[in-house]
């Protein structure tokens, strides 16, 4: 019924740790601030830790064989992890006054007693850090003589090191220092007309090559023998065009480094005369890994290239180019993009000689690893920075399709029924039960690839961070297939918004599948070209896709579609343009009818104004486009930037449904719920409390939450809470608003409830006026008319800090609803709304009781048993998901972050059918029992009766 | 007038002593170093003694400890010792992040005024700390128990209390009925007749035609 999983992210570095026997390891860290442990044979998680969002890893390394050492949060941060458990072991800050590039060493020689060194630059700060309680044992500070350290090289047997860096953009300097003291040794510097730029190859320990600051010339700087030598290169030299953009990338490979020249690689040698020469060009979809020592000093290094729908790794040793150690090419599937990283390993083969594996991170940031030239596991880590999720529909089970499956696959379905027999006289193998096993998971009610009667089974669609978009089954969480969303010439870092319902069958045009539309942008800027793609979420093809020449800043899903049931969108620009898709005649035609009632509105958080918008006329241009509109803005609300700033605005779930206007209260009143689909919810704090908890006064803190109508910009309520801060988490839904933030005064957190209902209705009620047809009931609902309304608020602490809310919602909106609350602690709590309920009073009535009001409490009970996630964690969750089953009591959950967690829940129990423990087999050997009892009784009274007669 | 302003200011005064005499009991437990303020603390699981904390699958290594909602998130380390650097004077807030135990946020006072001297308290209870050590207010079981079968669960049941009441009436009226005396029996039976009032005793077939 639930199901859980547990991904890592897109990995930055790897560290193997294979040299002892027992379980082989390989030590991850990732984009999503993820730590690791993974099993080398199967891939799966033996620990894994999610930093704060803040705590990016610098670097990751194993020292003493048994800990992992990870630097993060820029250098300042710098914990030992125990490898096999994963439990901490220590932690220590670093100091330094001045930002530089965080660089972790951890060198093997560097050893005393059984403590080993770590040497950690960072904050312009060289520090020493003992690896078995993390002291740190001496810092040298290089902020001071403002040099910006750009590596640390350790010399081999030896306890020196050498620091290097730049003063400025053209001093370089160049320390060496004893490591086990931090004792100055030497120290040389030397000026370079020329200037440097960018990052740094180290070529040998005393050797390394840099750029100057035209980027047309290479620079050799040696620094042996006390002497600092600058030996100058113009690419230009070498043969190669040096136009355009030039980058050293960083690598540790002996004798050799990479650049990137525009879209192509070079790798370049520097021969024993301190002359460069160029080895190799290759285009720069070709990934290098780092250098690997194996025995006896050998060096190896892997070069992935991509040829076709195959990848070549190999394997060269250090410094000579043209032999390989091992040449592989293994077949890749092309929804997994190119390869982003290679990390290599090397083991004994059962002769004695080495074979390497390597550890592959792809564009879709899954992660293989590949050894003999096979996949041996991969992982599908885009899951872990999932975007935007929707729903769709499976197809209908069809009777002909199913009678055909079973023709084409005779063969398989006998052996199928083979095996069962043989499970059932158990004459199974574990080969033949783990294959009925599977055939019965294929077979069952909960992964079917069909439409089911309760609306259980669904696609989830999810669009992750790698451009890489997955259907997964609501059943088991399976993917069902994944797309690589096509990358067009024109756009060289496209980056992924949102997903939107395209196109849902339903009453018309069935024979089409549901597509989803992906809504991105070519570039970081909102002013950004926008790209559009459209997808079957069926077959997983993407059908078509756009490069549009204007942005999206905004898109709204109208509430038409045409006859083939695509809905209507309507795109806004930076310019305040809509654009009409689809760009149909059929969609104009709709899109003129409704042209007068079309209305939105636009929050503009940095400047503190929201405005609302209308339809104005065609657009006015050289070329004439009958899909873009010119738009006017009806009503602005500027909020006074000295004291308001927006930090949250929430909108209604389009797709709500609300059973019923009326609430009959214990007295046998109404009250009507004020309903629109309309309502905005803003939430302003006072700017200097805008920071983080606790950093503002409460007297100078203040929230101010508004309610506001975006067809007139009428603000409906607007409530102050004084010495309250953010951050706001809201929900809005029928008729209320719940929202959550913090209490400076009481130090804690607090969930408020505002419900608004329609006054004007509320004279309804009188019978007589209802005999008579004085009633306004059938007054037409109208979005422009101003009703009276009144609002009625309550306060209630609670305990955690909030990631996420979302509401329950279900086919028909009878059932109650329950909110979901995804705390710090990654669980989602499911949180009855009858304790936010601003009807409670401490001492509630007889009547009130029996209605189910729940007497008054200053804080929101946390019971454990109404986690939804029970006793898993949702790491790093991010955003809950609630989509409705058909089956009315029962709406389906999906909460995502780095882990991902689906349930089905019944917020007022499953009413309308039996539960999942129903005991058939109960009321079936009821039902026997009684029949069996019927026939006793009856030959007994036959008996009785024949006894009577012959008395 | 000036009096009263006085006599305000000097309860003021004594109200502010009061509140520092209550807090004050809270002893500093970081002090101040460098840049910034510390504050450091220890987590105490129950069943976790200093030997257990190392073992695998302790759970410690799955405890979070987490400053100002998100801000800052740090671990524990073998002993439960965690601690945060670089802090800000001024009000945070800590909460530990553990499955399986419900901890109270803690508030956090960091003086900035006397350098080093931390002030906390639960939230929850508002009940102040001599020292920053954090224990659970009381576990979490997220299952419910399942209720073991019993045969007198079935019995309650409303199905079995139906097949019970059955039972009396198929096997015990009958009893009851031949222990009457049978010239009480009809006389009664032809009162009923007289009444035309259905018996329960015409409906069972044995008892109806004695």
């Amino acid at each position: 019924m639930d199901w859980h999983q547990q991904y890592i992210g897109k990995v930055k570095h790897a560290v193997f740790h294979t040299q002892k026997t027992g379980r082989k390891r390989v030590v991850v860290s990732t984009e999503e601030n993820v730590i690791a442990s993974l099993d080398l044979r199967h891939g799966e998680i033996f620990w894994r830790h999610v930093l704060g969002i803040n705590d990016v890893v610098d670097g990751i390394d194993i020292a003493l064989g048994k800990y992992v050492i990870t630097l993060s949060s820029d250098g300042s941060t710098l914990r030992a992890w125990n490898l096999p458990d994963g439990q901490m072991v220590w932690e220590s800050f670093l100091r330094g006054s001045k930002h530089s590039k965080p660089l972790l060493l951890v060198p093997t020689n560097l050893k005393v007693d059984k403590d080993s060194l770590i040497l950690v630059s960072s904050k312009g700060c060289l520090h020493a850090v003992s690896s078995i309680d993390g002291e740190i044992l001496w810092t040298r500070d290089f902020a001071a003589e403002s040099v910006e350290v750009q590596q640390v090289i350790q010399l081999d047997e030896s306890d020196q090191i050498y620091v290097v860096g730049y003063a400025g953009s053209s001093q370089f300097h160049a320390y060496q220092i004893n490591a086990m003291n931090g004792e100055l040794l030497n120290h040389e510097t030397a000026a370079f007309s020329g200037g440097f730029v960018g990052d740094v190859a180290l070529v040998s320990s005393d050797t390394l090559v840099t750029l100057d600051t035209t980027r047309s010339i290479l620079v050799t700087v040696s620094f042996k023998n006390r002497k600092i030598a600058f030996q100058e290169t113009h690419l230009s030299n070498l043969g190669e065009d040096s136009s355009g953009m030039v980058e050293i990338l960083p690598s540790s490979l002996t004798g050799m480094f990479t650049v990137k020249i525009n879209n192509y690689k070079l790798f370049i040698r520097l021969t024993s005369e301190d002359k460069l020469e160029v080895v190799h060009k290759v285009d720069h979809e070709t990934v290098v890994s780092d250098a690997l020592v194996f025995s006896e000093g050998k060096e190896a290094f892997a070069v992935v290239e991509h040829g076709g729908s195959k990848v070549d790794i190999t394997v060269k040793p250090g410094q000579d180019w043209n032999n390989n150690l091992v040449q592989e090419s293994i077949e890749m599937d092309h929804q997994r993009g190119l390869v982003h990283k290679v990390f290599i390993n090397n083991y004994l083969r059962t002769d004695r000689s080495h074979g390497f594996r390597a550890l592959i991170v792809m564009e879709d940031h899954s992660l293989l690893l590949v050894q003999q030239g096979k996949i041996v596991w991969n992982r599908e880590d885009a899951l872990a920075s999932i975007i935007d999720v929707t729903t769709s529909e499976l197809p209908v089970e069809k009777e002909g399709v199913s009678v055909a499956k079973v023709e084409h696959s005779l063969f398989e379905w006998l052996k199928g029924h083979m095996l069962k027999l043989k499970g059932t006289l158990m004459l199974a193998s574990p080969e033949d039960v783990a294959a009925i096993q599977a055939i019965r998971l294929k077979s069952s009610e909960k992964s079917k690839m069909t439409r089911d009667h309760n609306g259980f089974r669904k696609l989830l669609i999810v669009l992750t961070k790698a451009r890489k978009i997955f259907a997964l089954h609501s059943g088991d969480g399976r993917v069902v297939w994944s797309l690589l969303l096509h990358k067009s010439e024109a756009c060289d870092s496209p980056t992924e918004l949102n997903l939107y319902q395209w196109q849902t069958p339903h009453h018309h045009a069935m024979d089409e599948n549901p597509s989803v539309l992906v809504v991105g942008r070519c570039g970081v800027s909102s002013k950004a070209p926008a790209i559009l793609s459209f997808v079957d979420t069926y077959t997983g093809k993407e059908l078509n896709s756009f490069d549009l020449v204007h942005s999206a800043v905004q898109v709204m899903p109208l509430p038409f579609t045409d006859s083939t049931e695509q809905r209507l969108h309507l795109l806004v620009d930076d310019d305040r343009r809509i654009h009409l898709y689809p760009k149909t005649s059929e969609a104009i035609s709709i899109f003129q009818q409704e042209f007068s009632n079309i209305y939105w509105y636009s929050v503009e958080a940095d400047n503190g104004i929201i405005k609302g918008h209308a339809v104005k006329s065609k657009c006015a241009g050289e070329v004439l486009d009958d899909f873009c509109f010119e738009t006017r803005v009806l009503w602005s609300i500027i909020f006074p930037m000295e004291s308001e700033k927006i930090i949250a605005a929430v909108s209604r779930k389009q797709n709500e449904v609300v059973h019923t206007q009326a609430k009959v209260t214990s007295e046998q009143d109404v009250m009507y719920k004020y309903i629109s689909k309309n309502l905005l919810f803003v939430a302003t704090v006072a700017p200097k409390a805008s920071g983080h908890i606790g950093s503002a006064d409460p007297d100078e803190a203040w929230l101010v939450v508004y309610l506001i109508d975006t067809i007139t910009g009428r603000i409906l309520h607007r409530m102050t809470h004084h010495g309250a801060q953010g951050p706001v988490h809201a929900v809005l839904s029928e008729n209320w608003v719940v929202y959550h933030y913090f209490n400076l005064r009481a130090h804690r957190y607090e969930m408020s409830v505002t419900e608004i209902y329609d006054q004007s209705r509320a004279e309804n009620k009188d019978v007589l006026k209802l005999v008579l047809g004085k009633h306004n009931l059938t007054a037409p609902v109208s979005s422009y008319s101003r009703p009276e309304i009144t609002t009625k608020s309550q306060t209630y602490f609670f305990t955690h800090s909030v990631k996420a809310v979302a509401v329950t919602s279900t086919a028909k909106g009878i059932t109650s609803k329950q909110l979901l609350i995804g705390t710090i602690g990654d669980q989602v709590l499911a949180l009855d709304k009858r304790f936010l309920d601003p009807r409670r009073s401490i001492n509630p009535t007889q009547a009130e009781k029996e209605e189910g009001i729940i007497p008054l409490a200053d804080s929101l009970p946390i019971i454990p048993q109404s986690y939804v996630t029970h006793s898993l964690k949702v790491e790093g969750l991010r955003g809950i998901l609630t989509v409705p089953a058909k089956l009315e009591s029962t709406t389906l959950v999906f909460a995502y972050g780095v882990d991902l967690f689906y349930t089905r829940l019944a917020p007022s129990r499953t009413y309308d059918s039996l539960t999942e423990d129903f005991s058939y087999a109960l009321l079936l050997l009821t039902i026997v029992a009684l029949v069996a009892a019927i026939f006793v009784t009856w030959v007994l009274s036959e008996k009785k009766e024949l006894r009577e007669k012959w008395r | 007038m000036a009096s009263i302003i006085r006599s305000k200011s000097v309860l003021s005064v004594f109200f502010i002593n009061l509140f520092l005499s209550l807090v004050s009991s809270a002893v500093a437990v970081s002090s101040g170093s460098g840049d910034g303020f510390s504050i450091s603390g220890r987590v105490k699981l129950p069943g976790m003694s200093l030997k257990a904390f190392g073992s695998p699958g302790g759970k410690a290594s799955n405890v979070k400890v987490v400053l100002n909602g998100g801000e800052h998130v740090t671990f524990l380390r073998p002993d439960g010792y965690f601690s945060f650097q670089n802090m800000s004077a001024g009000t945070h807030l800590i909460e530990v992040a553990a499955i399986g135990y419900f901890f109270s946020p803690v508030r956090v006072d960091v003086s900035a005024r006397h350098p080093g001297k931390v002030q906390a308290a639960l939230t929850e209870t508002r009940r102040g700390l001599n020292e920053l050590v954090l224990e659970q207010l009381r576990e979490e079981q997220y299952y419910e128990i399942r209720e073991p079968f019993s045969i007198m669960s079935l019995v309650k049941s409303p199905m079995g209390l139906m097949m019970g009441f059955m039972l009396v009436v198929v096997f015990l009226m009958p009893k009851l009925m031949e222990n009457m005396d049978p010239e009480e029996m009809r006389r009664a039976q032809e009162e009923m007749r007289s009444q035309g009032v259905p018996s329960l005793a015409n409906l069972i077939p044995g008892a109806g035609r004695s």
